[in-house]
Parts: structure tokens; sequence; C-alpha cells
């Protein structure tokens, strides 16, 4: 194991951040402008890659940024768990700048100059939870973006807009500090330190009872990762426009908050010792609820857009219970899922909006026939839907397969019943838009059968995203590698 | 050139001196009173920075009064708690004055001279309260700053009158209180000064005059502090003063009043005083509890921003009375530094609200709407200054927070953690509401849809200062562990 | 009893300064507020000036001041000047506290034609 100081972590998170200032100063000229938006995540992309390798030889990269006191640093460690999150965040960051810019333009929205702006802020501040050293760096990032996302997710500045943007600080704000913070404070107050270790820290410091309070304040106070009943802001969240929904909903924002509980329950608490005191099941429970109760509900939605929400709910929970199996495979398959889950369902959102921005058409009552009319995007989004129930040939597979032998691993054959009764799921509330699309006689049909597709920025990010999906079943590297590697480093 | 032993009193005495000059020099023409009070209190500044290096690199410094030896002559001591107090009173001093110039030409027109001739001496008054070593001697000087500011306060005529009566009497009581401890103390040990009273005292810590002294000082400085529930006098006295003044008073008169009673606990009763033989400090961390948590329910309750700031204040108090009533060395930590960064935070809000109330000429919180788009800049400097106050990392807010926090942990004082917790959910719905605000524009303004809104930014003397501030405080929040290890842990009193 | 006596100077400055804070909390005239305040700094500097006082003391000269270095001071035979001395200064913060409420409550009186609280109180709304 080398490890290797670089200060290469630090600027992969800044870069989006300084990019702030020419996007800002170019407001006035739209093309240059998203130039530099394409510019910043090339490099970001870049950087993010050339630390590829080391991390891959089994290295880490540290960079200790700054020493507020002691043992409180904002510090940066690039393993191979933060290493995965932070390419699926920096390859999708592309795919959906230039969606945005198929988005925004064609639905001529205001304010463009702000949007990108603190979409820039947002994806430092992933990267930025993405490599943190230590918990209080996760924290910090983590607050970074909750307060980037919300000009996003209030995009509109109606009503509305006001209402779920509210509703969204309520969660997001309330239990970071309500929960996180208090937690976070308890670590410290018993081992000294936030450093993450792959042994975690908090191993005979305390008793059970404390560790189990802490536990809970952990998983629910990262309510971004929409673990039941804290699922509330995300479809509220829905209202923002399309592009923020799918890098932030079902990429950046919700992808951060079951990375944060992943870390903190890998890294702070242990495998170890939630397996000594046996605490896998109180995790199985929590997060088998959210999957089965969030695809329920997800049934039910007219909205596509609110259907994807719940169906986001849903899998997050997918990782929570790899991580609650406590087995190798089980923790591989839940960091895939971070990879696969993105990658699947930001074509679905993408998906939508090209409906959107095509038709104006959000309720999937409304879209009888619509494969005819444009098949390209209903392609991309079957293919996205199969990656979400986890039929090959698409990575959700892999994921899902992974978890699966997890469950079989840690003995625990209710949670594998879990597992496909989700996965039928998904399919009752998946399957019906494509048939709906593209199985209907003319009569039914509500829109003519000329072939009308969305402006091809809106569409090219979505193939390319849904071929992606395809490619990671051929090959899942190097995102089967760096969980694996992750999965070691925590002695699973 | 002056000797560095000289620098302790020369922070005081510029201003001093300065304050007679202004007032000569605005008889003449009143346009010299701004340029002279940045010049007079910048020299102080400089003086305290001085002071303050010195203390770091020397030690703690003792300056005696024309001469005279203690017990008998006034002793300046500047210390690692009191030279680091000097420099906030200073900056903060400074940077409301450069403030000042649009919103005093603008409110008191015809008042220049006389608001920059007390102005200074306010600073004065506070500059001497925090550097003294003799208990008498910070009576007279609590009473100078007083006075001055009961007269900056009715300055703002209407209802600012009622507020500053009620504030005189309040605030003569206090002092008076103040006043009748030293008193007593003065009967038992026959000595003022401070240090010389901490090693008189030990003999006579079980005596019932030590004990009224000891009831009767706090009870002084918690009053002047606002600290819940004699808090009564300062919401209405701080919303309905001037913009310059309430940038001056409602960061400092608090703070300075809790260094006082840090310093009458400390330094004159002695910590082994007041935490072992005293049976009260779990009573009143459970009052800053009762202050923290009553004074963020009555900001919720608040239409007016600047009278919302003022329960913030309230609360806040709690925050620091606590963190020292806590007896860890975390808590007393967590209390001084946030002594330093609650005043850099609350003179951050008293600016942005002195520039609303130059723009739209209210201090309601619907004068807020479409800000964000009007004065971008000032709104990101505001920005700071609220999540400073919500505490969100790496603003200096969340720093203090996490010593209190520590400590209550440490104390075991369960209650006062949770409140601490409860007044930052507060304070993120009361500065998430006004960003809401802010961020939305005004109805009548609704048709154009954005975009056609041109920037209207607050002027530079009033801009500046707010920016530099903004940036002080992520300064002092990524310095924290600094500060703390060369001042702060030298000032917590060692064997608690 | 014999406590009430012999330290009568503690028990009227006791006795003037809750006539001070009554009239200072219970009066709501501004002008009776302001004698109230003004009682209760006179009861803090009759007990500071009779703390110095001592029985058969005279005037802190020393007698036989010149070239008499060997006889010793006995300080039972002076008063304490100090707290007399200290007095000085809290009789001028006094009066300059007095001058400022004085100034402040005409201003009230200018702006709302009264010094009664509960009618300035009805005519701030």
């Amino acid at each position: 194991m080398e490890t290797v100081v670089s200060i290469k972590p630090l600027l992969a998170s800044l870069v989006s951040l300084v990019a702030v200032i020419p996007i800002v100063m170019s407001g006035k000229r739209p093309n240059l402008r998203e130039g530099w938006t394409f510019l910043a995540g090339v490099i970001k992309f870049g950087l993010i890659i050339s630390m590829l390798p080391v991390i891959l030889a089994g290295g880490t990269i540290q960079y200790n940024l700054w020493q507020v006191m002691p043992g409180l640093a904002i510090a940066f460690k690039v393993d191979g768990m933060g290493m995965l999150f932070a390419i699926v965040a920096s390859t999708l960051w592309l795919a959906t700048s230039a969606y945005s810019i198929g988005y925004m333009r064609s639905q001529n929205e205001h304010s463009q100059t702000r949007y990108f702006s603190f979409f820039a802020v947002a994806l430092s501040a992933t990267i930025g939870v993405a490599f943190a050293a230590n918990l209080f760096t996760l924290y910090l990032f983590y607050e970074m973006l909750s307060l980037a996302t919300y000009p996003l997710v209030t995009h509109h500045q109606d009503g509305e807009a006001r209402a779920s943007g509210r509703k969204y600080l309520t969660y997001i704000l309330g239990t970071s500090i309500g929960l996180v913070l208090p937690a976070m404070l308890m670590v410290f107050h018993l081992t000294g330190t936030l450093d993450f270790s792959g042994a975690g820290i908090l191993a005979g410091t305390t008793s059970k009872t404390v560790i189990i309070c802490l536990l809970l304040m952990f998983v629910f106070g990262f309510a971004k990762a929409g673990i039941m009943p804290l699922q509330g802001w995300l479809p509220a969240a829905m209202v923002a426009p399309t592009p923020v929904s799918a890098l932030l909903h079902a990429v950046a924002v919700v992808k951060v908050g079951v990375f944060s509980i992943f870390r903190v329950l890998t890294f702070i608490f242990g495998v170890e010792l939630l397996r000594t005191l046996d605490l896998g099941g109180v995790l199985c429970v929590i997060a088998s609820i959210t999957i089965l109760v969030a695809s329920l509900i997800a049934l039910s939605q007219d909205g596509l857009k609110r259907r994807l929400a719940f169906s986001t709910i849903g899998q997050l929970s997918y990782i929570v219970l790899g991580v609650a199996l406590l087995s190798p495979s089980g923790l591989t398959g839940g960091l895939l899922h971070i990879a696969m889950h993105a990658f699947g369902k930001i074509t679905l959102f993408f998906c939508a909006g090209a409906i959107f921005v095509a038709t104006g058409k959000k309720n999937i009552s409304e879209m009888v026939g619509i494969g005819k009319r444009m098949p390209v995007t209903m392609i991309a989004f079957l293919i996205g839907s199969m990656s979400v129930i986890g039929i090959p040939p698409t990575g959700g597979f892999i994921s899902k397969w992974h978890l699966l032998l997890g469950t079989l691993e840690a003995n625990r054959i209710p949670m594998l019943v879990v597992l496909l009764s989700s996965s039928l799921l998904n399919a009752a509330y998946f399957l019906p838009v494509f048939y709906r699309a593209f199985f209907c006689t003319d009569e039914e049909s509500m829109f003519e059968a000329k072939v009308v597709e969305a402006p091809i920025w809106c569409v090219a990010p979505l193939v390319m995203t849904a071929a992606i999906s395809v490619g990671l079943f051929f090959y899942p590297q190097p995102f089967l590698d760096l969980a694996r590697m992750a999965v070691r480093s925590m002695g699973g | 050139m002056i000797s560095p032993e000289q620098y302790p009193v020369l922070i005081v005495v510029i201003p001093l001196l300065s304050a007679f000059l202004i007032s000569i020099l605005g008889g003449m023409d009143k346009r010299f009173c701004y340029p002279a009070t940045l010049l007079a209190l910048g020299g102080s500044l400089a003086a305290a920075v001085a002071t303050l290096c010195l203390v770091a690199d020397h030690g703690i410094i003792h300056y005696r009064m024309g001469g005279w030896a203690p017990p008998f002559g006034i002793e300046y001591v500047v210390d690692y708690l009191n030279a680091l107090v000097l420099v906030v009173v200073v900056f903060v001093a400074f940077m409301a004055a450069i403030a000042s110039k649009v919103s005093v030409e603008e409110e008191l027109p015809h008042k220049i001279p006389q608001f920059y001739t007390l102005f200074v001496l306010l600073t004065t008054g506070l500059l001497g309260m925090t550097i003294t070593g003799d208990a008498f001697n910070l009576y007279v000087l609590m009473e100078i700053a007083a006075l001055t500011n009961y007269a900056l306060i009715a300055m703002g005529r209407k209802r600012a009158l009622m507020a500053s009566f009620n504030y005189v009497v309040i605030g003569t009581m206090g002092a008076c209180f103040y006043l009748l401890g030293v008193g007593h103390l003065y009967i038992m040990t026959g000595s003022l000064n401070m240090a010389d009273i901490l090693n008189i005292l030990p003999h006579l810590y079980g005596t019932n005059a030590i004990l009224v002294a000891a009831i009767l000082m706090l009870m002084g400085a918690w009053i002047k502090m606002a600290f819940f529930p004699m808090h009564g006098w300062l919401p209405n006295a701080y919303t309905y003063a001037p913009s310059a003044t309430s940038s001056l008073v409602a960061p400092l008169m608090t703070k300075v009043s809790v260094y006082i009673m840090i310093r009458v606990m400390f330094s004159v009763l002695g910590a082994v005083y007041v935490f072992k033989v005293l049976p009260v400090k779990e009573l009143i961390v459970w009052l800053a509890t009762a202050a923290i948590i009553a004074g963020s329910l009555f900001a919720l309750a608040q239409k007016d921003f600047k009278k919302m700031l003022t329960y913030l204040i309230v609360a806040e108090v709690g925050y620091m009375v606590g963190g020292v009533w806590l007896a860890t060395a975390q808590g007393i930590t967590g209390a001084i530094l946030h002594i330093v960064n609650d005043a850099v935070m609350t003179l951050c809000l008293f600016l942005f609200a002195a520039i609303v109330v130059h723009k739209t000429k209210g201090h309601q919180l619907s004068n807020l709407q479409g800000l964000f788009k009007k004065m971008p800049i000032t709104m990101a400097a505001f920005a700071v200054g609220a999540l400073s106050m919500i505490g969100v990392p790496p603003t200096a807010g969340f720093f203090s927070k996490w010593y209190l926090i520590l400590g209550g942990i440490d104390a075991g004082q369960w209650q006062f953690v949770v409140a601490l917790l409860f007044s930052s959910l507060v304070n993120a719905v009361l500065f998430f509401r006004i960003f809401e605000i802010a961020y939305y524009e005004p109805e009548s303004a609704q048709h154009g849809h954005g975009e056609s809104v041109a920037i209207d930014e607050a002027p530079l003397s009033m801009l500046l200062p707010l920016v530099v501030v903004a940036i002080t405080i992520i300064l002092l929040g990524l310095y924290s562990g600094e500060i703390v290890t060369t001042f702060i842990q030298h000032a917590v009193p060692a064997g608690i | 009893m014999e406590i009430l006596l012999a330290k009568y100077n503690y028990w009227i400055y006791v006795a003037l300064m809750m006539i001070g804070i009554y009239g200072m909390i219970a009066k709501t005239n501004l002008m009776k507020k302001i004698i109230g305040m003004s009682i209760f700094q006179t009861a803090i500097i009759v007990f500071y000036v009779s703390i110095g006082a001592k029985k058969g003391a005279t005037i802190p000269i020393i007698e036989h001041g010149h070239g008499a270095a060997h006889a010793a001071v006995r300080v039972a035979d002076y008063v304490n000047p100090l707290p007399h001395v200290l007095m000085l200064t809290a009789i001028v913060v006094g009066v300059g506290t007095l001058g400022v409420a004085l100034a402040i409550a005409m201003s009230i009186y200018k702006e709302y034609g009264s010094l009664e609280e509960d009618e300035i109180l009805e005519r701030l709304e």
C-alpha cells in the first residue's frame, strides 16, 4: 500500500468551483459560458482519471489542506470507494452539462448563468465528499452541497418551487444539523479523531446502546439518502428543471447521502464492530422497509418524474442494504450499485426530460404511443429501466447479482426475498410505461406517427448513458475492481 | 518612537483624546469628524494588534498608570484573554465607523459631531473595561460606555427614546449592583486591584460577605449583558437605535459584558470559588439553556429584521454564559472563542441591516424582497454571516459551537447540548426564511420575470467593511485552532 | 436588636436602596423613576462613605508629618480616605447618569407630551 501525497484531489474538487468565476463573467455569452462548464468538466474528469492508476495499484492519494485544530482537519484521501463515486459523478456531469444545454435553451429558462454556476458548485461539493479523508471534511462538503442545490431546486422561483425548496431544506438541513452534527461531535468526544479508517474507529470506546444511537443518528441524519421516513424531500424536489433532477436527484445529492452512510458505517463504525454487535439486522430492516414501500408508492404515481423519484428512493436503500449484509459480496454489490444505478437512472431522467421538451407531457397516462414518435428516447428508456430492474445485459444486473450473493453469504434469506420482490415491483412500474409507448393501436395513440425527437443536445447524452449502461454489463471495470479493493480495505 | 511598553495604554488613550478633538473639530466643520474618527480608531487598532503580538510572544503585560505600583495605583493588565478581546473591540468599532458614514449623514444629519464624539468615547469605555485590572476603575469605565451608549441610542428619536430610557434605568441598576459587590469585596480585602483581591480571597471563601459580593457582581454583569430573564431592555434599544449605533453596540456591549463576567469569575473571585464553593453552576447552565431557547423562539416570532437579530443576541449570550459555567476546559474555550466569533458575526448582520435601512428605508423582513438580484455582493457577505450564525463549516460560528457542544458533553449537561442544536436549527429556519424572501422578487416587479432588475449595490463605504467582515468570519473559522492554542488555552483557568 | 444598632449604617443603606428600587420598578412616571434611580445611587454612596469611617478617628492628614518619621502611623487613628475618594468619582458618574436620564425624559416629553409610561405606550402604537 503506497501512499502518495498529491494536490490532485483538492484540484479535482476545486476546479468546478473556480470555474464559477468565468461562468459568471461570461454570463452574457451563453456559448462561451457553456464552454467554461465543459472545460471544467473535462479537466475534472481528467484529474480524476489520472489518479486512477495509483488507486488500482492499491495505493491511496492524500492531501492535507488545513489543520483547523488538533484532530480536526480539512483533508482529502482518495481510495477505491471515493474513486468509484468520483468517476461516476464526473462522467455524468459531462453528460448532464450537454443535456442541460439542450434542455435549458429549448425551454428558454431564465437565469441560466446562476443555474450553471450553482451546478458547478454542487459538483465541487460532490467530489469533495467522495475524496474526504475524515468525517469533518465530509460534513463540510455535505453542507456545501445542500446549500448549493437550493437555488437549483427552486430555479423556477414560483410558489411551488418555494414550497418545495422549503421542504427540501427542512429535511436536509434539519437532519444534518439535528442528527449528524451531534453524532459527529459524540464520535469526536469518544475517540478524539474523525479520520476515516478501514477498521473503524469506534470499536471498544463505548457501550452498545450509544453505538446504536449513533448508528441511527447517522443513517437517518444523512437524509439525502432518502431512507424512510425522511424521503419526503425527494419527490418535492422534482419541481426542479429535469437536468437538475437527473444529476442531483439520481446521482449527486442522493448518492452523496448513501455514500456518506456507507462511508460512516464502514470507516467510522467498521464492519467488524457492526458484526460483533450484530447490528446488520437493524439496518436490514430499515433498508428493506424503504425498498418495498417506495416501490409500492412508485406503482401508483402517474407523473413520470415522481415515479422515477420513488424508484430512486427504493434503489438507494439497496446500497444501504449492501452494507447491512456485512458480507464481502454485499458490500461490493452496494458500492457497484452506486455506479450502476446512477447510469441507469440518469438515462431515465434524461428521457423524461426529453419527452417533456419534445411534447410537454409529464404524466405517464398521456404517453400512450409515444414510442412511435420518439423511438430513440423510448428505447433508451427501456435500457435504463432494465438496468434499474436488474435484467441482463445491463449494468444493473451485476450489482444486483452481487447483492443477491451477499444475502446468501450473510445467510439472510428474507433479504433475498425482499430483493427479488422489489425487482418484480420495479418491473411492474417501469415496463407498462414502455408497453404503452409502443404497443397500442393507432386509434389509442395520442401522437401522430411522425418521428419528432428532442433536440440533439438532449438525445445524445441519453443515448450515451444508455450505451454505458449496457457496456457496463460486459465490462464492469474499473468499477468492479474499485469496489472489490474498497471492500478489502474495510476488512470485509 | 513610542516604545512597545506604551502600546497597551495607547489603545485607550488615542481614542480618549481623539474624542475631545473630534468634538472640537466637529464644531469647526462637521466634515472633519468622519476621517478623524477613522484615524483615531485606526491608531487604536494598530496599538491593539501590536499588543496582541507582544502578548503572543512574551506573555502577560502589566502597565502601571503613572508608575504607581499595585495595589495602590491603577494597573492595566493585558493577558491572553483581553489582548484578544481588545483587538475584537477595536476591529468592530473601526469597521462600524467606516460603514457609518452614509447612515449617519442620512439618519442624523444635524448631529454628526455629537455622534462621532460619543461613538469614539463609547469605544474608549469598552476598551478601558477590557484592559483595566482594577475593580473600581472597571465600574467607572462601564458607566462611561453605558452613558455614551444611552445617548447614542436616544439619537434614534421616536421609539428609541423610550427604549433608551428603560435602558438607562436598568443599566444603572446593573452598574450599581456591580459597584455594591466591589464595595463588599473592599470591606473584606481592603483592595481594589483584581490580582490582589484574588490572592487575598481564598482565606475568606466561607464568608457571607464574599457570597453577597459574588452574587451582586455577577448580577450586575448579567443585567448589562441582557442574560435571560434580564434581557427586557435589549431588543427595543437595539432595534430602534440609529443603524450606525446598532452596528457598534449590538456586537460589542453584550460581548464585553460577558468578558467582564469571565474576568470577575476567574480574575477576582477565582475559578475555585465560583465552580467549587458556589453551588450554582448547574442552575446557571439551566438558565443559559432557557436563554438560548427563549431567545430563539422570540426571534422566530419577529417580523422586524433588526428585532429578530436582537433576540438572537439574547440567545447568543446564553451560549457564552452557559459555556463558561459548564466549568470544563472545552466549554470555557468555546465561550471565549464565541466572544470573538459572535462579535464579528453580529457585526456582519448589523452592517447588513444598516445597508437594508439605507436602501429600503425600513427594517421589516418584507424590505428584503428581491435583494439577491439587486445586491449580490452584499447578500453573499450577509450569507456568510448567516451561515456562521447557523454554524455551517468552515465559518467561525461552527467552531465555537463545536467547542461549546463538546464542553456540554464533557460536563454531561445534555440539556445545554440540545439547546445549542435547537438554536442552530432555529437559526437555520430564520436565515433561510430571509434568503427565501430575498431570493424571490417583490410582487410588483414580478411581471418582468427576472433579468430586468438592475444591480443596485450598497455604497462602497458600507459594502467594503461588510465584505471584510465576511472574509474575517471565514478566516477566524480556519484559524480557530491557532487562536485557541496561542491565546485561549492560556486564558482558561488551570485545574478545572 | 443589637445588630440593628451596631450596624445601623448598613441598614440605612439597605433601606434607601429598597426605596430606590421600588421607585425604579413600581412607578410609571418617568420622573419618579429617575428619582428612584438617584436614591438608589445615593444609597451606594452612603454605604461606601460609611465603610471608611472609624470610631474616634480623625481626618486622614498625618499628625507630626514633618520631620517625625519615627512616629509610627496608627491606622486606627485615621478614617480610610479611599472610599471617599472613590465616591467623588461615583458622584460624578451619578450626576452624569442623572443628566442623560433627564435629557432623554425631556425629549420623550417633547415627542409624546407626557411622562406617564402608560400614556406614552398608548401613543407609541
